[in-house]
């Protein structure tokens, strides 16, 4: 039984399971007089079931919004001293964080040092949502046929051939400034508003550019599937390895024999800016493979 | 408190807001999404939070749209493409 369970999940996986089809159309169809007869009955009920869906929709709508108004109401004002969020954490990390983390970027410093565990967990995210968009869009064998592939190849043919002048010149020409920028804002998230975050978004939308304006073919010659997957896993682990150190040393603003620098130098702020690369180097890859797998169903 | 500049960037995201959702077209909706994102980015300048002001831009107006583009792509959505 158990071994059925999973040779059943295995052929669902895989899109070869069979049995009954939920979506197939059944055969029966009422005789026509029958029809005519309840026509006009269905069509009341049709009638009926849009007034009520309507009145309901109404009376939720409206008891969320009074919920989220009342809520609202009952806040403390903004910008009051004696709020719950104005504490000592707070004060800790404006009085205290320039001096713990040694990044003048005060975000950076709250979000790769103290609170770099949720960070990595949100660049693992974005890592699982890129694998579960391969689980559903990544073409192989088993999902698409070889008339399907040719007719694709002859599609990237022709996209390839009516490409866009203009845009082809536009995209050279801004390209290399949209990818400095980006490795600009990752390598001075500790000193400059940015970071890892922004600066991969930005360096994954160049490459988004230039492969919608040269072919996703142009992109694959120099990242394809081997080099996402090694800069992916390669960023993480190193992520995973530094966070891991700073743990095992003890954490929580204690030495961990990394120099700190001088506050505002590009090579300051400890692991700050080894991390701020990790997290780039991730997110640019994920937002690139993100969009290849959309547009052609392979990095 | 509110100046006209302020003024004119919030009714800007409301008319962006309504009309994406009033728009016929799909493409429209994702281009009048895009506006928004861009609009928001200056509103995040304006709350003086940089970092977000960056990502809003990179992600909301550039990344997020382009998914889009390309999903209405995929499922033949888009007017004027030779599917139709």
């Amino acid at each position: 039984m158990k071994k059925n369970i999973w040779a059943n999940f295995s052929s669902w996986v895989n899109g070869t399971a069979e049995g009954k089809d939920p979506y197939e159309i059944s055969e029966k169809v009422q005789p026509r007089e029958e029809r005519k007869r309840f026509k006009l009955n269905e069509e009341q009920k049709m009638h009926l079931f849009n007034l009520q869906y309507k009145i309901v929709a109404a009376v939720v709508c409206l008891t969320v919004v009074g919920v989220l108004l009342y809520t609202l109401f009952q806040l403390p004002l903004f910008g009051d001293p004696r709020n719950p969020a104005v504490n000592e954490v707070v004060e800790r990390y404006v009085e205290d964080g320039l001096k713990e983390t040694g990044a003048v970027n005060m975000v950076a410093g709250m979000i790769l040092d103290y609170r770099a565990f949720d960070t990595f967990g949100e660049s693992s995210v974005l890592f699982l949502a890129v694998t579960s968009v391969m689980m559903l869009l990544l073409r192989d064998e088993k999902n698409i046929s070889k008339e399907e592939d040719i007719q694709e190849a002859h599609e990237r043919i022709i996209e390839r051939e009516a490409s866009d002048p203009i845009l082809r010149y536009v995209v050279s020409l801004v390209m290399p400034c949209i990818l400095l920028f980006g490795i600009y804002v990752v390598l001075n998230g500790h000193i400059s508003p940015g970071g890892g975050f922004s600066g991969g978004a930005i360096m994954g939308a160049g490459f988004i550019l230039y492969s919608a304006a040269f072919g996703t073919d142009a992109v694959s010659k120099f990242f394809n599937m081997k080099t996402f997957r090694t800069i992916t896993s390669t960023a993480l682990l190193c992520y995973a390895a530094s966070k891991a150190y700073s743990f095992y040393t003890g954490a929580n603003g204690l030495p961990t024999g990394i120099p700190l620098g001088t506050p505002g130098a590009i090579l300051s702020s400890g692991l700050i800016l080894v991390l701020d690369v990790c997290v780039g180097l991730v997110v640019a890859c994920t937002m690139y493979g993100f969009y290849s797998l959309f547009a052609k169903g392979e990095i | 408190m509110t100046t006209a500049f302020e003024l004119v960037l919030i009714i800007g995201l409301m008319i962006c807001a309504i009309s994406a959702l009033k728009a016929k077209r799909l493409l429209v909706t994702v281009v009048i999404y895009m506006a928004y994102s861009l609009l928001m980015t200056i509103v995040w300048v304006l709350l003086q939070s940089p970092d977000l002001a960056i990502t809003e831009a990179a992600v909301g107006a550039g990344v997020t749209g382009m998914l889009f583009l390309t999903t209405l792509k995929k499922i033949h959505a888009l007017q004027g493409t030779k599917d139709e």
